[in-house]
């Protein structure tokens, strides 16, 4: 029964293989991440300089605009999606994803769905510029005709994501081999669990609130429309409670990989494994009940202002409790420091540092100076590029061996980690202090003091875009010329993936394996 | 009542799972904008006043006296002149009192108008009862035409002994897209009134 | 769409311009500004206050935790001949770094909850400003003295345009100040005209989302005299970057002083509305409106931009009927970007925009327009 991959292009169009699939999802997350980078860089151009010297100011805002949405919906999310598909099989010992034909249609659907909002760059009107996070009126009312490309897109990539959870959970709860119990499940599996149930319970309140936005703009509703009696802060509370858990729907399988691969140079295990699983289940549980702390300004009341600060401020307890944990794995260990290494213990260090300036966001009095800032764009920018980005990174580094049967060049693998890390460095780090010195987000010219931070994180993001041309670089000559690679590619690494020959054959575990 | 489940256990979570996901979607359209809109209304939270007030108030009370504030702005694009004959004016709680504001179209069309009222400080919300209110319906000013809306209000006896001062803001919306039926309806009472002999 | 960069000379010479343009502006710019303001109110200095003790927090929390990861990364690697241990798990450990933690929190929660609930009280003020969010000005209103006017950026485009230097208060300096007392307790009612906005001082600690249809409070009392600058805090379209705040404290003197002057000032505009101007006064006051007011949009070149703001130059309503072109000023156009400005801008100055545009860029109507027009216009006559 088991056969090799069919020939030609349609291979790719009709394929419901979960390593095909996973393929796909990579490259094109890696595409929308040089895409959504161009657009930063058109942004730091302009600011590299007070004055406006390049883009007008509506165009400045579709870049940020379509740097966020790209980034979120195009990036680390299909980027995490892709690394599931080609790693849950095989860690629990299955053939394949529970739903190999809906698995395909959930990646075909993508390239179409941004297609179409990047071609809105190209309408009257041009792309949405009113911010990823698109709150009413000004998306609604004030928006231009794209907006309406905007939200079917959205509905798109929402649908590719629930699908693509039902299809997580239902492999992971069905399909694992016999002897593998739920906690003996790696912990990227763990993660993406979690992160599944997330996506299926927050999606569909973004296709509600897009939805609410059409109804607004074409159907004369008013759920954000003071003056049918409807509210624009309503926007914000529906909003938030789909964004918040979203962007722990962009860390939590981040924490996954990076628990993998630091056991593996430590050559220790995992330090607190089911506290690690406990610590996952209480930050998707808390991630529902913060969602306010994004609009302190808004003028909520003091009561409601005082639980969501609080409630944020828990969050650090279990994120703190799986810092720790990794450092203890790396403690008393025996430690090497191949490319993923390096990777990780960055994500680990510079993740946390995102950690601190987001407790120093939840205190809500001192929000009030920071909210709206590049503070905040600091914050985020840590968490989400040493963070979510080279989590992905030190993944494609640390299973790259085992997709293609390849060694990288470790020298190249180290030169693009350094350059990556002082680039981002360059690029974020000012951001604090342009921040707190007082300069407001999403705008496209600044006053001369803010100028020397931004100058250094133009030059930084440049040398970051740099960074990921030679990623490509790697990858592709890891693919064509690299050298061989053993089956177990690293000395001593844990779990059923290890246990296949590198590359992995088409088909896998097509029997069950045994799990002690 | 068992629901008929698939027999493959697979097929019967995606089913599960798909209606999660649905249910979802239909908290954020269906439940989530009434729950917020109940929540602000009961708790007077976000200044939004209620509806007409039916209710009888028992009894003034002369020993306080509280500032109630006026304030009106009109949206984007809105070109009546619209403003409250008095900035404020001094109140027993119990004691109803009467108010009003001024509204004037000074255009060359007919046009309607919707008053959306906003009050802070946000616990007096409650405790701030209008029985008539020109913000309980639209507002048709011909060309040219003026109106006076008054609003009859009572403070609550009850109103939180920290708060001294109410302020009551009305911002006025053009709605004439969404209610043809107004200018309709009058065109024709119009008509008949001067075709009357 | 993409503006032409004014040639290559200012990208080759741009460190040299720099450095040459802070030279000129070292005493008033100040750089390299690491740490927010602590500010001239209690609110602000109390925010820097918790802003400090949540960093230093911070700064010890990270010490410790990055220590044990570096010295293991230095003293637990193979290269140094060290066997790998095999503890995974410690129920205790687990416990303490659960514990502290929350502990830790506590002592945070503690001080922000008081700073916040002071924060929340705007009672008892002693005067009241209603603030409006308009794309892309901010209005102020001071409830009580019938005093009112909008606050545009007065930074002239050349500068925004690279084509004169930047001045020392570049984007952040207004035609109209929001004057205030020191000491006295003043409440904002902050609302918006259209989307939502923000207003923010870093100076005073201040920052309230302006919401449309909704009106909210905040409130400060400033200690010390003096020029605070903020701009807006939420994004609001196109000129979002470009509409800040510039709040000057004064004594109470001062303050009454500026008021009277205030009203007379109006006064004097309701009384020019019934003088008459000659073409030239009109247009050369015209030309001044414009830049401020319309040149955003429509350009200083009156050629608009294709598609979303039109062009006044030769087409359109500039050089079709005169009463159609006041309605269009004084109205707005419902469902576009294009606003009542006889709601924001007195006869005087509708009259003189109108003659402007109706006579530049080789429009050459021949024709204007009085305030008196205006007024009546207004009155529906």
């Amino acid at each position: 029964m088991a056969h090799g991959p069919a020939k030609g292009l349609t291979r790719w169009l009709y394929t419901t293989n979960h390593k095909d699939i996973g393929s796909m999802y990579l490259w094109f997350s890696f595409a929308m991440f040089i895409l959504g980078g161009i657009f930063a860089l058109v942004i730091r151009a302009e600011l590299f300089q007070p004055g406006l010297q390049i883009v007008e100011p509506n165009l400045f805002n579709q870049m940020t605009t379509l740097h966020g949405l790209v980034m979120v919906f195009g990036a680390v999310m299909p980027a995490f999606v892709g690394l599931a598909n080609w790693m849950i099989p095989m860690m629990v010992g299955a053939p394949d994803m529970a739903l190999p034909r809906m698995n395909n249609w959930s990646f075909w659907i993508l390239p179409f769905a941004f297609t179409m909002l990047v071609s809105t760059l190209f309408m009257e009107g041009g792309a949405p510029n009113f911010g990823w996070t698109f709150y009413a009126p000004l998306s609604t009312t004030y928006a231009p005709p794209s907006v309406t490309f905007f939200i079917f897109a959205v509905h798109i990539m929402g649908a590719s994501s629930i699908m693509g959870s039902i299809n997580i959970i239902a492999t992971i709860l069905n399909m694992r081999a016999p002897g593998m119990t739920m906690m003996k499940m790696p912990l990227f599996v763990w993660t993406w669990l979690i992160t599944a149930y997330l996506l299926i319970a927050v999606m569909p309140v973004l296709a509600g609130v897009v939805t609410m936005m059409l109804m607004d703009i074409h159907f004369g509703t008013s759920f954000f429309n003071a003056a049918g009696g409807g509210d624009p802060v309503l926007f914000q509370h529906v909003f938030w409670f789909f964004g918040h858990p979203e962007v722990y729907i962009m860390i939590l399988p981040a924490f996954g990989i990076v628990s993998a691969i630091i056991p593996t140079f430590a050559r220790k295990p995992l330090f607190g494994y089911s506290s690690m699983v406990y610590a996952t289940a209480a930050i998707a549980f808390l991630s529902f009940i913060v969602w306010a702390h994004h609009m302190f300004t808004a003028g909520m009341p003091l009561a409601g202002e005082l639980f969501f600060m609080y409630a944020t401020m828990l969050i650090a307890v279990p994120t703190g409790v799986k810092v720790f944990n990794w450092t203890a794995t790396m403690f008393k260990g025996s430690m090497t420091f191949e490319t993923p290494m390096l990777f990780s213990i960055a994500f680990v260090i510079l993740f946390t540092i995102g950690g601190f300036s987001g407790l120093m966001l939840a205190i809500a009095p001192a929000d009030f100076q920071y909210h709206d800032t590049y503070f905040v764009v600091a914050h985020f920018h840590y968490v989400l590029v040493p963070g979510a980005i080279f989590s992905i990174t030190a993944g494609v580094y640390y299973w790259l061996p085992k997709w293609c049967g390849k060694m990288y060049s470790e020298v190249m693998g180290k030169t693009h980690f350094w350059l990556a890390f002082i680039g981002l460095n360059l690029t974020f780090f000012p951001m604090h202090f342009s921040g707190l010195a007082g300069m407001p987000r999403r705008i496209p010219d600044y006053h001369m003091m803010f100028a020397d931070w931004n100058m250094i994180s133009s030059i930084g993001a440049f040398l970051f875009g740099g960074a990921q041309i030679l990623f490509l670089y790697i990858v592709i000559s890891t693919i064509i010329s690299g050298k061989k690679a053993t089956d177990k590619v690293w000395e001593n690494p844990e779990g059923l993936e290890w246990t296949v020959p590198s590359p992995a054959p088409y088909h896998t575990f097509s029997t069950p394996p045994e799990v002690k | 009542m068992k629901l008929p489940m698939p027999q493959n256990p697979i097929h019967a979570l995606c089913l599960k799972l798909g209606a999660l996901g649905f249910a979802m979607f239909a908290f954020a359209v269906w439940i989530m904008p009434p729950i917020y809109d109940v929540f602000c209304e009961v708790t007077g939270l976000n200044g939004k006043t209620g509806g007409r007030y039916e209710a009888r108030v028992a009894g003034v009370d002369n020993e306080r006296l509280i500032t109630v504030q006026f304030l009106a702005t009109n949206n984007e694009g809105m070109p009546w002149s619209f403003a409250p004959e008095v900035q404020s004016v001094r109140v027993h709680p119990g004691e109803q009192t009467v108010i009003h504001y001024r509204a004037h179209n000074p255009t060359g069309k007919d046009m309607v108008g919707q008053a959306i009222p906003s009050l802070v400080p946000f616990k007096a919300t409650s405790y701030f009862h209008k029985t008539e209110c020109f913000c309980f319906e639209q507002q048709l000013l011909k060309a040219g035409e003026s109106a006076d809306l008054p609003m009859y209000f009572i403070v609550d006896p009850d109103l939180p002994s920290q708060v001294h001062t109410i302020t009551l803001s009305y911002a006025l919306f053009d709605v004439t897209d969404r209610y043809p039926e107004l200018l309709v309806s009058s065109a024709q009472l119009s008509n008949e009134a001067t075709a009357q002999p | 769409m993409l503006k032409r960069a004014q040639g290559l000379a200012p990208w080759l010479l741009a460190p040299a311009l720099m450095v040459s343009s802070y030279q000129s502006m070292a005493e008033e710019v100040e750089r390299w500004r690491f740490n927010m303001p602590e500010g001239v109110t209690s609110v602000s200095q109390n925010v820097y206050g918790l802003h400090m003790q949540m960093f230093w927090w911070c700064v010890g929390i990270g010490v410790v935790v990055f220590g044990v990861m570096f010295f293991s990364m230095i003293f637990h690697r193979k290269s140094r001949g060290v066997k790998p241990a095999h503890f995974h798990e410690s129920t205790a450990l687990e416990l303490l770094w659960t514990v502290i933690p929350v502990v830790i929190l506590v002592l945070m929660a503690w001080p922000a909850t008081t700073s916040l609930i002071k924060l929340y009280d705007s009672s008892d003020a002693d005067m009241d400003v209603l603030i409006t969010g308009y794309q892309w000005r901010w209005k102020y209103d001071y409830l009580g003295e019938d005093v009112s006017f909008f606050s545009n950026l007065s930074t002239p485009r050349e500068q925004i345009e690279g084509l004169a230097p930047k001045g020392p208060h570049y984007l952040l300096e207004t035609d109209e100040h929001l004057v205030v007392p020191v000491n006295k307790k003043i409440r904002f009612l902050i609302t918006a005209n259209d989307v939502i906005h923000a207003w923010w001082v870093p100076a005073l600690g201040v920052k309230k989302d302006a919401i449309p249809g909704f009106i909210k409070e905040t409130w400060t009392r400033i200690e010390e005299p003096g020029i605070y600058r903020g701009q807006c805090a939420e994004l609001c379209g196109k000129d979002h970057g470009f509409m800040p705040i510039v709040v000057e404290a004064v004594s109470e003197e001062d303050y009454r002083a500026w008021i009277e002057n205030k009203k007379a000032e109006a006064a004097a505009i309701r009384e020019l509305t019934s003088k008459t101007f000659s073409f030239d006064e009109l247009y050369a006051r015209g030309e001044e409106v414009y830049n401020r007011s319309c040149a955003a949009c429509h350009q200083a070149n009156g050629e608009g931009v294709p598609g979303v703001f039109p062009s006044l130059k030769g087409v359109g309503v500039a050089v079709g009927p005169i009463d159609n072109h006041i309605d269009v000023v004084v109205n707005g156009v419902r469902g576009t970007a294009m606003q009542a400005f006889g709601a924001q801008l007195s006869e005087v100055d509708v009259a003189a925009v109108v003659t402007y545009e109706r006579n530049a860029w080789g429009n050459n109507m021949g024709d204007m327009t009085q305030p008196i027009d205006i007024y009546n216009h207004k009155q529906g006559k």
